[in-house]
């Protein structure tokens, strides 16, 4: 019965190729990834010792341009009427779409029945996690009064107000704490049985203790496995939908508005796709050093680079797509303001923008085509590295581009951001790369109970083959 | 033999021949048993015919509550604590109370998916018998447990052990409370 699965079409036996390294078993899986973390902390690598200090350095500059914005307000920044949303708003946005790509990999792909995800899945809901909380701060940094940002949730109170349920305002504070409660339930259900191997492998009593605590007592018994599968499908079947509700409740911040350029009905599918675009990139800029740095090549092959290349090709189409519609669109409408409004964008103060845009998000991605590029890991850091930068391209060219000339041309006014606004957007990636880094040293950055059902599957399949 | 055992277990080296042991025990008429496996393995649950629907029907109801819950929440407040005329426009404006019921469904019935599976299985639970086997360590490693426990009807300790031992398991061992 398992027969048909590894036969290809008319017929042909060749084997796919494997999602996981030859020549490995249940407990080489468990030692591998186990032993990264397990390491006695006088034999931690030279080089996350390293990151890790600079990582710690740049979240005390980040501390640093916080504590000024908030001494000094946010007058600090370069925004001004009528660009009030400047690179604070930005780096939200783009923070949160590279989140999305965590999500994407541990809930969409899994109902898709994805094998590969399970080797990537841990990783990427961490970024999740450390990417929402980057973002969550921007919002929160720009109200002006941050230590009032408890206003934002309904709770009865003296002044007998309540929120704007119908601002998309409101809908945000809903939509991204539900995203980063839910993320963050999602990634803690997946660590317990990995929790309680940690505490089954360790030897020290410290580690042993602890994580014996966090796996809260696992055993892996039969019965507890069958109502964990059944949460963990049902979690990644709510997260399915709000991961992309989630984006489009941010578009909807600009497309329920009357600004220009901001009300194409498109946003809300090209900002999703924009948000795993981008998310991809970044899972690739981070996974290729360190899957080298812990010799992780049996677990996160070429396959899985291979595979997560063709999503960033795709995705990356599709938000070249929406460019284009919503140019087309203001061609095919033959409004004046809509024209106007192209003319601006491709042509106006921050044409340099949209077309660095283009080159970034449409130009660079294109070598993908080739299976060659998609295994060649320089050449995918170099193209990451370009789509990070275009998906920060396009939120300034919506954001900048469309405050900075508004309907009325008296209150046309050019932004320039001040050297606050690049210390905090530089800040954050301190907040990131040092969760990350505490992460891969104190938890297993690879899910090893969903490696070993791969190597299952994998040992079921050449056994199937055998008799065959 | 003063101390009550708590069953006995046998340890397996393949998944396959806990999957057989397993079904084996339950056509033998053992009902009172667990099994241990380092991953999660569905021919092992359905061999022990483990059914439960608990956690999806909580799932639903938290669910169904979150959204009554936002619901409320924005009618209360939009239409009826804090009611603003803003150009004669509706105020019970229930399309725009959409995005955020959405968003409470989703939370409440994630929130209920993680509680229920951790409540259910009894966690935390710093303390079971099953840790006292020996070689238990490698049940999150590379070994398949299967456990008879004492309370089952049919159990019988040297009958129980003999059936346990044709099953080809690397060892059997009695589990002490």
């Amino acid at each position: 019965m398992a027969m048909s699965e590894p036969l290809g079409r008319a017929g042909n036996i060749e084997r796919k190729e494997p999602y996981i390294g030859p020549g490995e078993t249940y407990e080489s899986i468990t030692n591998n990834i186990s032993d990264i973390v397990l390491v006695h902390p006088k034999d931690t690598p030279r080089g996350w010792i390293f990151g890790f200090a600079i990582a710690v350095l740049v979240l005390f500059i980040f501390l640093y341009a916080i504590t000024d914005l908030l001494i000094r307000g946010v007058g600090v920044w370069g925004i001004n009427i009528p660009v009030a949303w400047g690179f604070d708003i930005i780096n939200f946005v783009w923070w949160i779409g590279i989140g999305h790509a965590g999500t994407l990999i541990s809930a969409i792909l899994l109902l898709f029945a994805q094998d590969w995800r399970n080797s990537i899945n841990r990783f990427a809901e961490a970024m999740t996690l450390f990417a929402v909380a980057c973002a969550g701060l921007f919002p929160i940094l720009h109200l002006g009064r941050p230590w009032f940002f408890y206003w934002l949730a309904p709770y009865p109170n003296t002044f007998g107000m309540w929120p704007q349920f119908r601002s998309a305002l409101t809908w945000d504070v809903f939509a991204i704490s539900t995203y980063a409660f839910i993320s963050l339930l999602f990634w803690l259900i997946g660590l317990i049985p990995d929790f309680a191997k940690m505490r089954d492998r360790s030897t020290h009593p410290v580690p042993k203790f602890f994580y014996g605590a966090a796996s809260l007592g696992w055993r892996g018994s039969a019965r507890h496995w069958n109502r964990y599968e059944i949460a963990y499908i049902l979690l990644a079947g709510l997260s399915t939908p709000l991961v992309v509700s989630v984006h489009s409740i941010i578009s909807l911040d600009f497309a329920i508005s009357v600004v220009p350029g901001w009300n194409p009905t498109v946003f809300p599918p090209y900002f999703v796709a924009g948000a795993v675009f981008a998310g991809f990139a970044m899972v690739l800029l981070l996974m290729i050093p360190v899957r080298s740095l812990y010799g992780l090549q049996q677990y996160v092959t070429m396959k899985h680079i291979d595979n997560m290349a063709k999503i960033m090709l795709a995705t990356g189409m599709i938000v070249v797509y929406g460019y284009l519609v919503e140019l087309y669109i203001a061609f095919y409408s033959g409004a004046e303001l809509e024209l106007a409004l192209v003319q601006n964008r491709l042509f106006g103060m921050y044409g340099w923008a949209f077309w660095a845009l283009i080159f970034f998000n449409g130009v660079c991605i294109q070598p993908l085509w080739f299976p060659q590029v998609r295994r060649n890991l320089p050449a995918l850091i170099v193209i990451s590295i370009c789509v990070s930068i275009g998906m920060w391209l396009e939120r300034f060219v919506i954001i900048v581009g469309s405050l900075s000339t508004d309907f009325l041309p008296s209150s046309w006014a050019p932004f320039t951001p001040t050297f606050w606004d690049f210390l905090l957007y530089f800040g954050t990636f301190g907040l990131f790369f040092s969760g990350m880094l505490l992460f891969i040293r104190v938890m297993p950055m690879i899910n090893i109970f969903e490696m070993q059902v791969l190597q299952y599957k994998e040992d079921m399949k050449r056994e199937a083959e055998q008799q065959a | 033999m003063s101390i009550p055992i708590y069953g006995l277990m046998a340890e397996f080296e393949k998944p396959d021949q806990l999957i057989h042991a397993t079904e084996a025990a339950h056509a033998a008429g053992y009902r009172r048993m667990d099994a241990y496996t380092p991953f999660p393995i569905e021919e092992v649950s359905e061999a022990m015919h483990f059914h439960d629907d608990l956690v999806r029907r909580i799932v639903l109801v938290a669910a169904i509550s979150g959204m009554i819950t936002a619901l409320t929440l924005q009618v209360l407040g939009s239409a009826v604590d804090y009611p603003l005329n803003i150009g004669g426009r509706p105020l019970l404006s229930w399309p725009a109370f959409l995005p955020i019921t959405f968003e409470l469904t989703i939370l409440f019935a994630g929130i209920a998916a993680v509680l229920s599976v951790i409540v259910l299985n009894g966690l935390p639970q710093p303390y079971h018998p099953a840790f006292n086997a020996p070689n238990f360590e490698r049940a999150s490693i590379d070994r398949f447990f299967l456990c008879i426990e004492s309370n089952d009807p049919q159990f019988d300790l040297s009958a129980t052990r003999k059936f346990l031992e044709e099953l080809h398991p690397v060892q059997v061992s009695e589990v002490e409370q």
